[in-house]
């Protein structure tokens, strides 16, 4: 992130990203086709991938493409097209007004809770002084900084990690598999 | 731009449990919790720019964990679709006394 008063194409393309990504995700929760949803979902998360990359975060930016709007998006296409969902009683799944009313009111009140959280000011020792994730990216790249966190600090979790996946892994086989051929 | 970073994941975050409350369809409920994830990488990604890296590390899990999730939730939705032939939550009822 370039630094002092932010050039104006800077704040532009954030401004842009995020309103595509907000105006995608409603997008997303009003279609009625899952395909639809789905596919508004992989636009807002190619536009969150857009505003990491600006947050200095290029290595999570790239991994967000790939895992999120590559393997779980396409997982989802999968299963949706698998199980034939776009049948009109599957389609219609839209919630009564009562529901709406409370969704909304539910909405507003979070909404006001996390603005008023955000209004918190960070004390400044608790801050880095402003540059310097650009600096770590410039000097060391966009990988070497997180890799050196993650293989040293959070070893443990990365490791945990893999029991983690394995695990999901052969839940999801034992699951999905069909009854007829268990034992 | 941790004040609009953190406009947009609120946002984001809302419009998914909106979702969540008003949709019945298993998978797009299970899509919903995916954009509240995403919802708060966007806050973890923004912190991580003013407080250190480790914000970036947490992402990395939380990408991790919601791969693991989808991969399993999935699969409940397929076995429970085999079970009912609907996705539709209404009709997902066994624990209602």
């Amino acid at each position: 992130m370039p630094q002092g008063d932010l050039p104006l194409f800077y704040t532009f393309h954030f401004y842009l990203f995020g309103i595509i990504a907000v105006v995608s995700a409603l997008l997303f929760v009003t279609r009625r086709s899952p395909v639809a949803a789905a596919l508004w979902l992989v636009n807002t998360m190619f536009c969150l991938a857009a505003l990491y990359v600006l947050l200095d975060a290029h290595f999570i930016g790239a991994i967000q493409v790939l895992v999120y709007a590559g393997a779980i998006m396409v997982v989802f296409l999968f299963v949706i097209m698998l199980l034939n969902l776009g049948h009109p009683s599957e389609v219609a799944d839209q919630r009564g007004l009562g529901w709406k009313v409370t969704a909304g009111f539910v909405g507003l009140a979070l909404l006001a809770e996390i603005f008023t959280l955000t209004r918190v000011r960070i004390p400044d020792r608790l801050a880095l002084p402003p540059g310097t994730m650009a600096d770590e990216v410039a000097r060391g790249g966009a990988i070497a900084p997180l890799a050196r966190s993650l293989f040293t600090e959070h070893l443990l979790a990365f490791e945990l990690t893999s029991i983690l996946l394995l695990t999901a892994i052969v839940g999801a086989v034992v699951l999905a598999r069909r009854n007829s051929d268990a034992g | 731009m941790l004040a609009e970073s953190l406009f947009f994941s609120a946002v984001l975050f809302v419009i998914g449990v909106v979702g969540v409350l008003t949709r019945r369809n298993a998978i797009i409920i299970f899509m919903c919790v995916e954009l509240m994830l995403n919802a708060v990488n966007l806050a973890f990604i923004a912190f991580a720019q003013v407080h250190g890296i480790a914000g970036q590390v947490f992402v990395f899990f939380v990408m991790t964990v919601a791969a693991a999730e989808a991969a399993v939730g999935l699969a409940i939705i397929i076995a429970l679709f085999r079970h009912k032939q609907t996705v539709n939550l209404d009709n997902i009822n066994l624990l209602k006394g």
